[in-house]
Parts: structure tokens; C-alpha cells; sequence
């Protein structure tokens, strides 16, 4: 069916629904390059203005891609949990946008609502919020996982260590590990892009981190980002595996290009939960997304790409991942243009995965073609901060020397964790305190800690 | 890289001191080029390393942003009785381009006019073509296409490879490669292209070879070799993989995924490694 609405002098009609939501997105090179986005800034608006009024409960009865063609679709819809949704079942979008707003969404409350909600109703509010918005009331929800420590709960801060080497050199990336161990980085994970998906090498990696975990009895979980399917087969082969990794979107086609299906994920989790690693909780899923996965596969099906990555945040709850990470600005201009739209997709994701249930992270990111750098990326995390964002990435001084983009450095943790008042995880935290690389009060000591001090022939200078 | 502290301005005062800290793990750079043991002003990263890695962005948006110099190329091109046949894409500048990957992957409507002309004058036997692409370094193009063409042109002339005069591509992307190979009717392309340039890596060359292109050819169908540059890949080692895989193409009648890269990988030298000391 269409939609119209008379606004600003003019008549628009929309001849469905996936329009309305492309065209009520705010502006971003992905949508353009789709061909969905809107035309002019009145058009947008007008879009928005339907949108607002359009009830939560149309999302039910019209799927965006079609329920027989896309087992997404039908996760979705499937799992709608309507007691969870009958709160707020008479809610249009713009009342939904006014009680997420309201002291009444309390974290319980959000909590509450959560299974009632579909991607397709949170990227819609999404779509009428500004980017305060989108930090106040994703702040006020608390998404805490566990495995070998507990990750996301208030005012604390974890960080993936993303030891990455161009050729995984062993002695590279020890270099990288123990320099963001020292800078107190590491509770989310210590989790490495392999520069090959060759079984050999992955499970030589997994080990490699696996050792280290387990001589400094260091409280955090390890992850190998292959593809899942090599995950089974490390498994099958007796490797040390942690956290199952895969990249995920928003539609069964997508996930088709990425070599997988809902099927192949739910076995993957089984056989992570079957090796029994977590000391603190189960959750063995690691996933990764961004904004314009979908298009760039040509599996969009006319969606906005922002709609498409919420839709993604479906099939990670379905099975308890210890971390979701957008990893926002990694997929190139022809997608999010600037520091601007990088930074509002990134509160975007935030927002939209933590309604949904999910313990959010964001690799606050750029390539050098984009139109952004530095200071747009302090602005990110800043915002993410304030956001109460689960995690973020670290890295030896923001540069990633294998995948050659730029995300959040050791130090930029740093920043975060002090002006906010933010701290790691409890575990790692107690950790850091008794190998003394922080004191009691959190702060980093001078020189090398006595635990690492047998290695100083090694790797002093 | 590494920062030492800042001489002392005679102060007694304390305030003066200890404000910046270094790294007792410094000799760890040894083994990576990974920005460690950065030290720390405060929790901070020290004005040093924070203007080295700005220059080093620098580099590398100048890379993507500064127009290729195309008289220059030709000319260093012509040192070598080559002159190329000059062409764009269907984008319109560099800020189209970097948004609209499609427009760079197609020649203009002129481009293509001048191509489909200049394909009637060259003999049917004609086996390779040699495209050069700006991409998203023109720094890579400019500081190394020149040379790595002349390596590859003499390799080919040894294996009898037949050539047909180069192709420059302002604004294209590698897909480019498939239309003018399909013009042509080239039997192999070889198209070098600026890669998309690394905080360390702003001159990286990629090099794309695809057998008997088509316009709407995938990456499916093309072997890529990256990272030549003199801190990565040299010329010599990466004119002997593209000249593995061409003659691999000619006996199997296909390129891409299917063709698998097993030509001899070269030890690189480097200082011996620790392996993981972690566990010493």
C-alpha cells in the first residue's frame, strides 16, 4: 500500500513502506548509491513525518522482504514476542520515539520490551531520533554478557585487543598483545584477522593466543575472526576455540554471499557451547556488521542500508553473542561518505542493537579514502561513551598495519575510561591490579610490571 | 619513532618532570611495524608519535586526492618509445569517484568512441594489453608504473607475448579493465592500479590480470597481486607470479579463483624473530 502526506507546500506519495524508510534516512552515500535515499531534504523530512505516525504494529503485517523469501524475515517475525510488544502495541512511531524518550522507558522497562520489538520498528524510530537521542536512550539500556569475565555492565568500558600483523607473524603479534595488555587493554577479547582462512594457520593463531591467556591467567576469551565454517573444523580438530566469529547482515541473500545461513550458525554455536571454555557465562558468539554489507552484495532488495544492518542485529540475538561489533567505517566512502555520516551510523548501530537486546561495540573506524579522520573519530567515541557503548577496538596507535584503516588506539581507551569515569570489566580489572600494571584506583604504573620482568632481556630497548 | 624525552627547560620544580612516560618494551619495534611502545603523556599519545601518525595520513589522503600528473607518466613513458592511449571513466572528479564506484568502473561514452576506433587499426594476433589506472593512489602510479611497465614489457617480450599499445585510465577503477579488454578484444589484461593506500603504505601498486575480459567480468575471474612497493612487494617478484599466472591462463583457457596462485613464494629477509617470547 501507499503512503502520503501533505507537507511543505507539497503532496508526497510513497508507494510502500521500504520507500518511506529509505527516504525518511538521513543522507548517507550508500542509500544514493542505492538509488533509495531521498531526493531533497523536504522529501526526507515528509518521509519522516509519515513515518512518525505510521503504528508499530504495521511492522507485523508488512515485511520489507517478503516472509517466503527470506528466512530473516522469517526469524523475525517468528520470534515477535507479542506479550513483550503489548506495552506498547497502540504506540505509532512517534509516540515510540516519545516514550523511549520518557523517564518511564527505565532500564527494566527497555529490558522488558525487548523481544516485543523488531529491527524494522527500531530502525524506523532510529530514523525520527537525533543523535542525542540515540545516546540518551540507549544509555539507559544495560545489555551485560559473560564468558571468561563480564563485559557491559554500568560504567564500565571493555576493549577488544586486536593484535593484527600482516603475515601473523607470531613474534609480531606477541609484540602488539603484550603492548595493549600493558596499556589495560584486552577484557572484550583478544581477537586477531588472520591474513589467511587457512585451517592451519588459524588454529596456529588460536593456540598462539590460547598460551598466552592461560600462562598469565589473563580473565578473558580469545577469537580467531575466520569464517565460521573454519571455526567447526578448528573445533572438529581439537583447537583451543573461545568465541565463534562471523560477519553477518541483514538478509538471507547477504548472509548467502558470506557463505552462510541461519542453519550453519546455530551449529557453529553448539559446538562452541559444547567445549564448556566460559568460567563466568556462555556466551560464545562473536559477530561483526556495518551499514552497506547488504547493498555491496547486491542483496538489499531496495532497503535502506541502515534498515538492512538492523535487520542483521535479528540473527545475532537469536543466538547470545558475547559481542556485536559495527565495525562502522570500514566499508568505504561509496557507503558513508564523511566523519558525519560515519558518526551518526555508528550511534545508529549502537542504538538500534542495544533495544534490540544486544551487547554492543563499535569499531570507531576510517579508511584513508574516506573523508575523515582523527578528530572525527574522538567525536565517535566521545558520543559512544556517553552512549555506554559495551566495547570498542584497540590497537597499537590506531593504525591497523594488516587490514590498513585506522580505529581506536590503547590510548584512546584510555581517554575514554578517565574523563568518564569508566572501567574494564571487573575481572580483567582485578587483573590488571594484580600483575601491577594499574593500581587500585585504576591508573597505569611506570616501567615494566615485575610479572612481565623475565622478559626484559628480550624485549627491552 | 620513538620519542625521547624532552630536555629539561632548567627547572627544579617538579611540576617539569615526569610528565612524559616511555616504554621499557621498546625494543619490541625491532620485530613489527606496528605502532608499540608509543610511551605516554599522561594516558595520552605523545606530540611525536601524534604528528608522525598525522604526516602519515597525510601522505596517504594526498595519495587518494592529488590528480595523477598524466603528462609526466606519458613522458616517462615515451622515454621508452611508448605512447599510451589516454582514456577516463564516467566519473566526474575525485568526489563523484570515491562515491559512485560504479562511474569509475566504465569508460565515458568518449572514451569508448576513441577505443573502438583505435581497436579497428591494431592486427586480430595482438595478445596482451597493459592498462594503467590512477585508483585510489596516484602516488602508487606515479612512482612506480612507469618502471614496473617497462620489467613487465621486457618479460612478456621473452615469453613472445605480443602487446598492444598501453591504455591510461584517469578516475577508473579495476572493472575498467573488462570494457577496454572486451573493446580490444585482448586476449590478457594486465591492469595496474593505485590500491587503496595504508597508513604506511601510501605508493602501494596492485597489479590485476584477467584472461580473455568481458564487460561484466566479477573479481571472480581476475588473480590480483598487491602491495608492490619497495617496502613490500619488489617489481622483479611481482612480474614473476603475473608471468606464472598468464602462462598458467594460456594452458587453462581461464583466470581467477579457479586458477590458484603456486608459484614460489620469496623468503623475505628479515631479522630473526622471537617467535611468541611471551611464553619464554
Amino acid at each position: 500500500m501507499s503512503y502520503s502526506i501533505s507537507a511543505g507546500g507539497n503532496h508526497w506519495v510513497f508507494p510502500d513502506l521500504k520507500t518511506v524508510m529509505a527516504k525518511a534516512s538521513p543522507d548517507r552515500s550508500g542509500d544514493r548509491l542505492a538509488g533509495v535515499a531521498a531526493q531533497t531534504s523536504q522529501e526526507r523530512v515528509a518521509a519522516q513525518m509519515v513515518l512518525a505516525d505510521l503504528p508499530l504494529k504495521t511492522f507485523l503485517t508488512e515485511a520489507l522482504i517478503p516472509y517466503e523469501e527470506d528466512e530473516v524475515t522469517r526469524l523475525i517475525i517468528d520470534k515477535h514476542d507479542q506479550t513483550a510488544f503489548r506495552p506498547i502495541s497502540s504506540f505509532t512511531v512517534g509516540d515510540f520515539r516519545n516514550w523511549l524518550l520518557s523517564d518511564l522507558a527505565d532500564t527494566t522497562q527497555l529490558k522488558n520490551i525487548s523481544l516485543g520489538l523488531t529491527p524494522e520498528m527500531v530502525a524506523a524510530v532510529s530514523k525520527i531520533m537525533r543523535i542525542q537521542d540515540l545516546i540518551l536512550v540507549a544509555k539507559k539500556c544495560s545489555n551485560p554478557t559473560a564468558f571468561r569475565n563480564r563485559i557491559g555492565l554500568p560504567q564500565r568500558l571493555s576493549t577488544r585487543l586486536q593484535p593484527n600483523h600482516p603475515t601473523d607473524d607470531p613474534t609480531g603479534v606477541a609484540a602488539s598483545v603484550l603492548d595493549g595488555l600493558l596499556y589495560g587493554s584486552g577484557d572484550a577479547v583478544i581477537g586477531i584477522n588472520p591474513a589467511t582462512d587457512n585451517i592451519s594457520s588459524v588454529i596456529t593463531l588460536m593456540k598462539l593466543l590460547d598460551d598466552i591467556i592461560q600462562r598469565y591467567d589473563i580473565p578473558t576469551q580469545s577469537c580467531v575472526l575466520t569464517h565460521v565454517t573454519t571455526h567447526l573444523e578448528a573445533i572438529n580438530r581439537g583447537a583451543p576455540v573461545d568465541l565463534v566469529f562471523q560477519s553477518i547482515a541483514g538478509t538471507e541473500k547477504a548472509n548467502k554471499s558470506f557463505g552462510i545461513d541461519l542453519a550453519v550458525l546455530k551449529e557453529a554455536h553448539s559446538a562452541a557451547l559444547s567445549l564448556n571454555r566460559g568460567s563466568c557465562g556462555d556466551n560464545v558468539m562473536y559477530f561483526e556488521t556495518g551499514q552497506g554489507s547488504a547493498l555491496s552484495a547486491d542483496a538489499h532488495f531496495g532497503l535502506d542500508q541502515q534498515t538492512c544492518e538492523t535487520r542483521a542485529y535479528a540473527v545475532a540475538r537469536e543466538f547470545s553473542p558475547l559481542l556485536v561489533n559495527t565495525v562502522v567505517g570500514f566499508i568505504g566512502p561509496e557507503y558513508l561518505y564523511n566523519g558525519k555520516q560515519i558518526i551518526r551510523a555508528g550511534l545508529e548501530d549502537h542504538f538500534c542493537g542495544k533495544l534490540l537486546g544486544l551487547p554492543m561495540g563499535c569499531d570507531i573506524c576510517y579508511t584513508n579514502h574516506a573523508e575523515a579522520d582523527q578528530d572525527d573519530m574522538d567525536m565517535l567515541l566521545t558520543q559512544l561513551g556517553a552512549a555506554g557503548v559495551n566495547f570498542i577496538m584497540g590497537i597499537p596507535g590506531s593504525d591497523d598495519i594488516m587490514l590498513n584503516y585506522q580505529t581506536t588506539s590503547f590510548h584512546d581507551a584510555l581517554y575514554i575510561r578517565k574523563i568518564l569515569g569508566l572501567r574494564p570489566s571487573p575481572e580483567f580489572e582485578q587483573w590488571l591490579i594484580k600483575m601491577g600494571i594499574t593500581t587500585e584506583q585504576g591508573l597505569l604504573l611506570d616501567g615494566l610490571p615485575a610479572a612481565f620482568s623475565h622478559l626484559q632481556a628480550r624485549i627491552g630497548g | 619513532m620513538a620519542d625521547s624525552k624532552l630536555s629539561s627547560n632548567g627547572l627544579s620544580n617538579k611540576l617539569s618532570e615526569g610528565y612524559l612516560t616511555e616504554n621499557d618494551w621498546a625494543g619490541l619495534k625491532r620485530y613489527t611495524d606496528a605502532r608499540i611502545a608509543l610511551g605516554r603523556a599522561g594516558t595520552s599519545i605523545p606530540t611525536q608519535a601524534m604528528l608522525s601518525f598525522q604526516m602519515d595520513h597525510g601522505n596517504a589522503r594526498d595519495a587518494v586526492h592529488l590528480p595523477l600528473d598524466v603528462d609526466k607518466l606519458c613522458s616517462e613513458l615515451q622515454d621508452q618509445a611508448i605512447t599510451p592511449i589516454l582514456l577516463k571513466s564516467r566519473a566526474q572528479g575525485r568526489t563523484e569517484y570515491l562515491q559512485r564506484p560504479d562511474l569509475g568502473r566504465r569508460l565515458s561514452v568518449a572514451s569508448a568512441a576513441t577505443l573502438t576506433s583505435f581497436a579497428e587499426t591494431i592486427e586480430p594476433s595482438m595478445q596482451a594489453c597493459i592498462t594503467i589506472v590512477d585508483g585510489l593512489s596516484s602516488f602508487a602510479i606515479q612512482s612506480h608504473a612507469a618502471n614496473f611497465f617497462k620489467q613487465i614489457s621486457l618479460r612478456l617480450k621473452e615469453e613472445g607475448i605480443t602487446q598492444m599499445p598501453p591504455c591510461l585510465v584517469e578516475q577508473g577503477r579495476v572493472a575498467v579493465g573488462d570494457e577496454i579488454g572486451d573493446i580490444l578484444n585482448a586476449q590478457l589484461m594486465i591492469l595496474l592500479v593505485g590500491e587503496r593506500p595504508g597508513l604506511s603504505s601510501p605508493d602501494s601498486l596492485g597489479v590485476y590480470f584477467t584472461y580473455k575480459p568481458k564487460l561484466g567480468f566479477s573479481d571472480a575471474n581476475r588473480n590480483c597481486i598487491s602491495n608492490i612497493r619497495p617496502a613490500g612487494m619488489s617489481y622483479e617478484a611481482a612480474a614473476d607470479k603475473l608471468i606464472w599466472l598468464i602462462k598458467q591462463s594460456l594452458q587453462l583457457d581461464y583466470s581467477g579463483v579457479e586458477l590458484k596462485d603456486q608459484s614460489d613464494s620469496i623468503e623475505s629477509l628479515e631479522e630473526p624473530k622471537l617467535g611468541n617470547f611471551l611464553l619464554d
